[in-house]
């Protein structure tokens, strides 16, 4: 059993263990929807709220499979859920704010593949959390990436009207770019109690 | 215009569409795992098995599988490659399986690998498939390679474990961090983006020279 309180976790998901600044989780989206702030304020908080679905369903899912003696089949239920919690996000989404749909376009289906959504499923798991413990990790985690995301946002914004040379337009200046906030970041370790 | 050998189809994944350099695709294992040359390869060829695979059978499949689910059901088939990987691992080495860690599960979610069965495997014959699968993989592997030998060589010293510059080398501990893997992917990046320039400018005085 793990025994990091609910608040250290939180603390560590947000700041020195962020999902994206320090796993890598979800860079997809943190490299595709993070050009303007109007599109990844909304891309950060649905992916924060099927990071939350994923866990506590992961969580149980997992008592399940530990009951019936089934681990091996973790990863394959764990997506499945997975998608279904982006579908239902998805209609949701289409539904209600049919102009924020069309501009997250096709990354909104994609937070099925985002890393981070099963990876919070998977850490959790593998790190024996137990039900509160897992929640915290969870909502840490989508305040982190919302976090990241927004960072970059308003970096990538700023930087439009910088004169980037051409050889490093495009991908290559957003990536040192994540890089140098992966340093900044990198700062804050040893809160919480780190890993 | 003929269709594309299948040689082709297998060289397009390893240069000219890298699915890392060219295409930026499968970012988290490409930063998270790179930390040695060893951990790259063995995360490139597990990635290379999964993708082979599920192309191989959502290529088979692609008749069958109704067009409403099917992302669904290439998920669970890669998911389903994926499970037999992480447990082959464990089982041939456990080191290496503690190294990877949850990156190995986390497979699944490589953008590449539901990208290929979309955008290739869904419309073209298994053989094709296969091979544009495998040579996207080598290609994976390839640029995983080329970050985690920098990243081992700068942060530790080393390659392949094997010492380097002997013992008055200090290391550059930062490569070896988080933030060194974006480094090093952004400075891949740009020697990309000038070679692809520097081709170009080629063909262009070629076709000034031969009108």
């Amino acid at each position: 059993m793990n025994n990091d309180t609910v608040a250290n976790i939180l603390l560590t998901t947000i700041l020195p263990g962020n999902f994206v600044l320090a796993m890598f989780l979800g860079m997809c989206p943190f490299l595709g929807v993070s050009q303007k702030l109007s599109t990844a304020v909304p891309m950060g908080i649905a992916t924060a709220f099927v990071i939350l679905v994923a866990s506590i369903s992961a969580y149980f899912l997992n008592m399940l499979l530990v009951h019936f003696h089934l681990e091996f089949l973790s990863v394959i239920t764990f997506i499945t859920v997975i998608a279904c919690a982006v579908q239902l996000v998805e209609m949701f989404v289409k539904k209600t704010f049919p102009e924020l749909f069309r501009q997250l376009g096709i990354y909104l289906p994609l937070i099925t593949t985002n890393c981070a959504v099963l990876g919070v499923a998977l850490f959790q798991t593998a790190r024996n959390y137990n039900f509160t413990q897992s929640l915290a990790y969870s909502i840490g985690g989508g305040i982190g990436f919302t976090l990241a995301l927004i960072l970059m946002a308003g970096l990538r914004e700023k930087m439009q009207l910088s004169n980037v040379p051409t050889l490093v337009q495009g991908a290559a200046i957003s990536v040192i770019l994540g890089g140098l906030l992966s340093l900044s970041f990198m700062g804050f370790s040893g809160i919480g109690g780190g890993e | 215009m003929s269709a594309p050998s299948n040689f082709d189809e297998f060289l397009d994944g390893i240069w000219k569409q890298n699915p890392i350099f060219i295409m930026v695709l499968g970012m988290c294992p490409t930063l998270a795992v790179t930390v040695s040359a060893v951990n790259a390869i063995s995360m490139g060829l597990a990635t290379t098995f999964v993708l082979g695979a599920s192309c191989l059978l959502v290529s088979i499949l692609r008749n069958a599988i109704p067009k409403q689910v099917r992302i669904a059901s290439y998920i669970v088939i890669i998911a389903t490659f994926v499970t037999v990987v992480d447990y082959a691992i464990q089982a041939i080495s456990l080191d290496l399986y503690e190294a990877l860690g949850a990156y190995i599960k986390l497979i699944v979610a490589n953008c590449i690998l539901l990208g290929r069965a979309e955008a290739h495997a869904a419309k073209n014959p298994p053989l094709p498939a296969t091979f544009n699968a495998i040579g996207m993989g080598l290609g994976f592997t390839l640029g995983l390679f080329m970050i985690g030998c920098v990243r081992e060589i700068l942060g530790a010293g080393k390659l392949f474990g094997v010492s380097l510059f002997g013992a008055h080398f200090q290391p550059w501990v930062v490569m070896v961090l988080p933030p060194g893997g974006f480094f090093v992917l952004g400075g891949w990046l740009i020697v990309f983006a000038a070679y692809q320039q520097i081709s170009v400018k080629r063909n262009k005085q070629m076709e000034r020279s031969q009108p």
